[in-house]
């Protein structure tokens, strides 16, 4: 039961990070960014044929091979006749979602695994720390693709893989958090006054977390898409979906640079390059507002 | 250590629970009579218990012996041996490199914090992290190997040549430059941003306002004073690095068709070699745990203050 006043208190915290945020210029630049590619991602139905992602259907429509975007469309063809605007078009919805999707699992592990070790402590604090720094030592892209490889090809195996690989700086970062907020007095306080442990997770340990979370949250989205990208790049993404990743993929293999087809594989990397940047410029802005310390000094 | 039992276990558990049948995958597709498949299991052990084959698991391992790959038939561990000088050289020169520059630039952009290099050098070097590191070599190597024929689009000689020596070094270096202006433009920001952290750590310090009281020139206190504590930092990620060394050149070895353990673990992904892979692995890991090991090391005798 929360009382009014500490939903107020809510209310007011959310609207002063609000403020600050709005006053960064890196962050709008970034959240501005974002919300085009968003939307994008969100009416493509509206700015491209899905069917065009189909070969057959392309072929049937007559369109060239190869062809550069002064004869076609506006990005022009692939080496199987579809338009490469309808792949980049619904690319970016499974390059968001993955993206988003991979890093919502990471940020639920880490932050579980790390509550859970910092609050409670002890034996079971050691063994996760040592789970952590187990996977952190493995190196990150390999296990990524022997999990891959092994699970087969397919989105939510990529978002599982990305998670299950992503989760330990999460778990560190908010481990560490925990820590601090444990030694403050009200958890003390809150203890003598009979407070259980849920309780004060909830009440007290997780308000004061959540800001780190989000931030390392949004700075955790462009490693999901990057690895994302990579991963299908080597081909082991999802073969009926068309990622961002997926195109580039398809771009190298059927020679694309050989033939110097640039509007095939320029606009998918462009994009990652975009959503990555304005990812991270909201990221490091929401980083400096949770930690002052931070943001005039640098 | 322990660490590394992890992997080997984890690796072994892997791969057996895909392999249902790893005779099987040996003969996709082939008519083989049954018998010859039973006695290339008691063969290769597999009617033991699973227990007793993680034993020769390990026992191999240790010998050297990784398997054979599915692609090629040639034992697992010449293909990756084959394949390390390359990317060592890739990858080494490139890591080298980028932590040079990287920490220079860094060094600049806290020095001169807030003015337009800062700026400039952030943005950079943020701009170059952000995109995926394959995608950079495939511009570059349109750029300038396709558009302007400048270098070569592949491999780590040319193909069929018969040169020695100095022209075949040369050659060499001729094919190693934009893979490794790729790897190292992609991962100077790294650098740079720890550097530039780590010296306006430093530059708050109280040492540094002693040094400029007795009157030492800015850039002395600077080489002599702030950057030498600065850089404890990035030495420690230096070393660290080198151990994921092995491991990360894998997609741009694949753009470039550089003949390295990336290129290989890029075509034994397309099989799947799962020999190839699981020894790749092993590898990989191995090199990161050496190397983080030894990053402790050097910290803990750099940095006196560091109890061990």
């Amino acid at each position: 039961m929360t009382t009014r006043l500490a939903m107020q208190r809510r209310r007011a915290t959310t609207v002063r990070v609000w403020n600050q945020f709005r006053s960064s210029r890196q962050g709008m630049v970034g959240l501005a960014v974002l919300a085009v590619f968003v939307l994008l991602a969100l009416t493509a139905p509206l700015l491209a044929d899905v069917r065009e992602l189909n070969p057959v259907f392309a072929r049937s429509q007559g369109n060239p091979q190869w062809a550069p975007p002064s004869e076609f469309g506006p990005l022009g063809t692939d080496y199987i006749r579809r338009s490469v605007w309808a792949q980049f078009v619904w690319g970016s919805r499974v390059s968001l979602f993955v993206g988003l999707a991979a890093t919502v699992l990471t940020i639920f592990i880490g932050s579980v695994v790390g509550i859970i070790s910092g609050f409670v402590g002890g034996r079971l604090d050691a063994a996760l720390m040592r789970l952590t720094e187990w996977f952190l030592v493995i190196p990150f892209l390999p296990l990524a693709i022997v999990l891959a490889s092994i699970l087969g090809r397919s989105v939510w195996n990529i978002i599982f893989v990305i998670g299950v690989t992503s989760w330990p700086s999460t778990a560190r970062l908010v481990r560490a958090q925990v820590l601090t907020v444990k030694q403050r007095l009200f958890v003390d306080r809150a203890r003598s006054l009979g407070a259980k442990g849920p309780h004060i997770v909830a009440r007290h340990i997780l308000p004061n977390v959540s800001g780190l979370i989000l931030a390392n949250a949004t700075l955790a989205v462009p490693i999901s898409i990057l690895t994302e990208t990579t991963l299908s790049f080597l081909g082991l993404g999802d073969p009926s979906s068309a990622s961002w990743g997926k195109t580039l993929e398809e771009a190298f293999v059927n020679g694309a640079m050989i033939r110097n087809a640039w509007w095939y594989f320029l606009p998918a990397g462009l994009g990652i390059l975009i959503v990555v940047l304005a990812f991270t410029l909201i990221g490091r802005t929401l980083e400096e507002i949770a930690n002052p310390r931070l943001s005039s000094e640098r | 250590m322990l660490t590394f039992v992890f992997v080997l276990i984890f690796n072994f558990f892997l791969f057996r629970i895909v392999q249902k049948d790893p005779i099987g995958s040996l003969f996709r597709g082939r008519n083989v009579p049954q018998e010859t498949i039973d006695n290339l299991r008691t063969a290769f052990g597999l009617d033991e218990p699973l227990l007793t084959q993680f034993f020769y698991y390990v026992r191999e391992t240790f010998q050297g012996n990784l398997g054979i790959s599915y692609q090629s038939r040639q034992p697992v561990w010449d293909e990756i041996v084959a394949g390390i000088p390359e990317t060592v050289a890739l990858v080494g020169i490139s890591a080298v490199l980028s932590a040079l520059i990287g920490t220079v630039l860094g060094i600049i952009a806290a020095w001169r914090r807030n003015t337009w290099k800062d700026h400039s050098i952030t943005s950079g070097t943020m701009l170059f992290y952000s995109m995926p590191d394959f995608w950079l070599g495939m511009l570059l190597l349109v750029a300038f190997a396709v558009v302007i024929p400048l270098f070569p689009v592949g491999g780590v000689v040319d193909a069929g040549s018969q040169a020695t020596g100095i022209d075949r070094f040369l050659d060499q270096l001729h094919h190693i430059f934009l893979p490794a202006l790729t790897l190292t433009l992609a991962y100077l920001g790294e650098y740079a941003l720890i550097m530039r952290s780590s010296l306006l750590d430093v530059m708050g310090e109280d040492y540094l306002i002693v040094a400029r009281a007795k009157g030492l020139r800015d850039r002395v206190v600077r080489r002599h004073h702030a950057v030498p504590n600065a850089l404890l930092p990035v030495v420690t990620l230096t070393a660290i690095n080198f151990g994921f060394v092995l491991s990360g050149a894998i997609a741009v070895e694949a753009v470039f068709s550089w003949p390295g353990l990336g290129k290989a673990t890029a075509d034994a992904i397309r099989g799947p070699d799962l020999p190839m892979l699981q020894g790749l692995f092993l590898l990989f890991s191995a090199a990161v745990i050496v190397f983080n090991f030894l990053a402790d090391v050097t910290y803990g005798y750099l940095d006196p203050r560091v109890e061990d």
